[in-house]
């Protein structure tokens, strides 16, 4: 499943709501929020929506395809990429065991990042906290990525302190 | 009134709590449950008290009754008894002594009420179909959690839900640990020391603060209630030595406490430190108390906590599992 924020157009006639929702569903997507003012008009005379959907990506073209058919136009169209985070607390010799090469592992997925990492390290002998959050593509990726990331943590013998609730 | 005549082996601390309860809380058993509860004898290595009509518990706690040389399995044995309460010391590797005495008295066709998780965790396929074939009621709620009911709970209460999973906090010590570790900003080894001096952590404290306990515990919840078939051995164990200020201090910021969970799911268990959320129930357990939340097919999850160890804790659990047998007799 992807994330996608679209604005589509409207036209000004009885039935195109249900148009425009209709094949979301029928293609087994997730309205997660809607944006319908029925008085906002653009300058073409139709009427403006702002809807994130969530949705199978072989789904996507056939879904933009069934609303052209019913004269639904999509003016922009943005991918939430990574709306999945996660936090996560490494525990060890995290420096000492190539920070850089934990952080490539999660990074060259290509599907999740580490998009923040906070480090503490009380002394030079002592094992280190290292504060790492995670944003992922969706849920399965995120799960993908956390074993990634257990596995490095097991080949460093470094603690990996997951969330109470998984993804 | 149903007379039941008890043994209790192994008379430490948990054994002479149920003692104590007995003496205070027997009439309430006899009055409201017709069940009339007798120690007929006790063995502990010293040798043993006996009373075929049931000794003084004053005496007894004292040892001041006539102490003869007759040991354990020579009383379990030989003796003339209804149920036998197991309550030696636990050992994780062999589950002895306590192994050989429940297994002796379910043989015999004794009823066998235990607090040892040691021969439950290690063999409890083995003695729960020796139960079966002989007929002998055989409990353990003070196995897990002390206080807080969560065997006969299920077994109970929820009786038709599949169990999907449970999770919780199952070990005092480490909570007390952790939650001092995070409040003062202290490092463990200090944390543990005071634990130590206030007799919360044992002078060896490798079976708390590694998670044995609570994997044995878990294995046991797994193994009675989930209907799974595990040994502690297959358990991934993860306790709570690496965890430093600095660590609390992070996940803190992030608005998480850290906790010693362990979790029973999909067939598998584990038990390792997790970051719970700040406004998350398990994360209000300060102290020495056990939370666990069961997650059920049809009533959704339902969460007990109360005191997890203590002598009259656990010992409260076994009388409730004495009058339970024979309440249902009636």
């Amino acid at each position: 499943m992807m994330r996608v924020a679209m604005e589509i157009e409207l036209k000004d006639i009885p039935g195109q709501l249900f148009g425009a929702l209709g094949p979301i569903a029928d293609l087994g997507g997730n309205i997660i929020s809607i944006a319908h003012q029925r008085d906002l008009r653009t300058p073409r005379g139709t009427i403006p929506i702002k809807i994130t959907i969530e949705i199978d990506e072989e789904h996507l073209d056939d879904l933009i395809a069934r609303w052209h058919d019913v004269g639904i136009t999509v003016m922009q169209k943005g991918e939430e990429r990574l709306h999945e985070s996660v936090f996560l607390i490494l525990v060890g010799h995290i420096v000492h065991t190539d920070l850089k090469s934990t952080i490539d592992a999660v990074d060259s997925t290509g599907f999740a990042e580490v998009v923040d990492l906070t480090l503490s390290m009380p002394g030079i002998d002592e094992e280190s906290s290292a504060g790492i959050t995670i944003k992922a593509t969706g849920r399965t990726e995120m799960e993908r990525a956390i074993e990634i990331l257990e596995q490095e943590a097991v080949n460093k013998e470094l603690l990996l302190i997951k969330p109470l609730e998984e993804v | 009134m149903k007379r039941v005549d008890i043994i209790i082996i192994g008379f430490g601390t948990v054994g002479r709590g149920l003692a104590t309860i007995i003496r205070k809380n027997g009439s309430l058993a006899r009055d409201r449950f017709g069940v009339d509860i007798r120690i007929v004898g006790i063995a502990d290595l010293r040798g043993s008290m006996m009373d075929p009509e049931g000794l003084d518990i004053d005496d007894a706690l004292e040892w001041k009754c006539e102490i003869s040389p007759v040991n354990s399995i020579e009383l379990i044995s030989k003796g003339e008894y209804d149920l036998m309460v197991e309550t030696t010391p636990s050992d994780v590797t062999t589950g002895e002594p306590a192994f050989t005495h429940i297994k002796t008295a379910l043989n015999l066709g004794k009823a066998v009420v235990t607090s040892n998780k040691g021969p439950i965790a290690l063999y409890y396929r083995e003695l729960m179909e020796l139960s079966e074939r002989t007929g002998s009621p055989f409990r353990f709620e003070a196995s897990v959690g002390g206080a807080m009911p969560i065997i006969n709970l299920i077994r109970d209460n929820l009786a038709g839900n599949q169990i999907l999973g449970i999770k919780g906090i199952f070990n005092g010590t480490c909570n007390y640990i952790l939650t001092r570790m995070a409040e003062e900003g202290l490092p463990y080894e200090y944390v543990l020391s005071e634990a130590q001096s206030l007799g919360i952590a044992e002078a060896d404290p490798s079976y708390d603060v590694d998670g044995i306990d609570t994997a044995e515990k878990l294995t046991i919840l797994a193994n009675a209630v989930m209907g799974m078939d595990i040994a502690y051995h297959d358990v991934s164990v993860e306790g709570i030595r690496r965890i430093t200020p600095d660590t609390l201090k992070l996940a803190l910021d992030k608005g998480y406490v850290v906790k010693l969970i362990g979790e029973a799911v999909n067939g598998r268990i584990e038990v390792a430190p997790r970051l719970v959320p700040r406004d998350h129930p398990f994360a209000l357990m300060r102290g020495t108390l056990n939370i666990a939340e069961i997650t059920t097919d049809l009533s959704g999850p339902i969460t007990v906590m109360g005191r997890g160890a203590g002598a009259i804790e656990a010992a409260s659990a076994i009388f409730s599992d004495i009058i339970s047998i024979y309440r249902s007799e009636r």
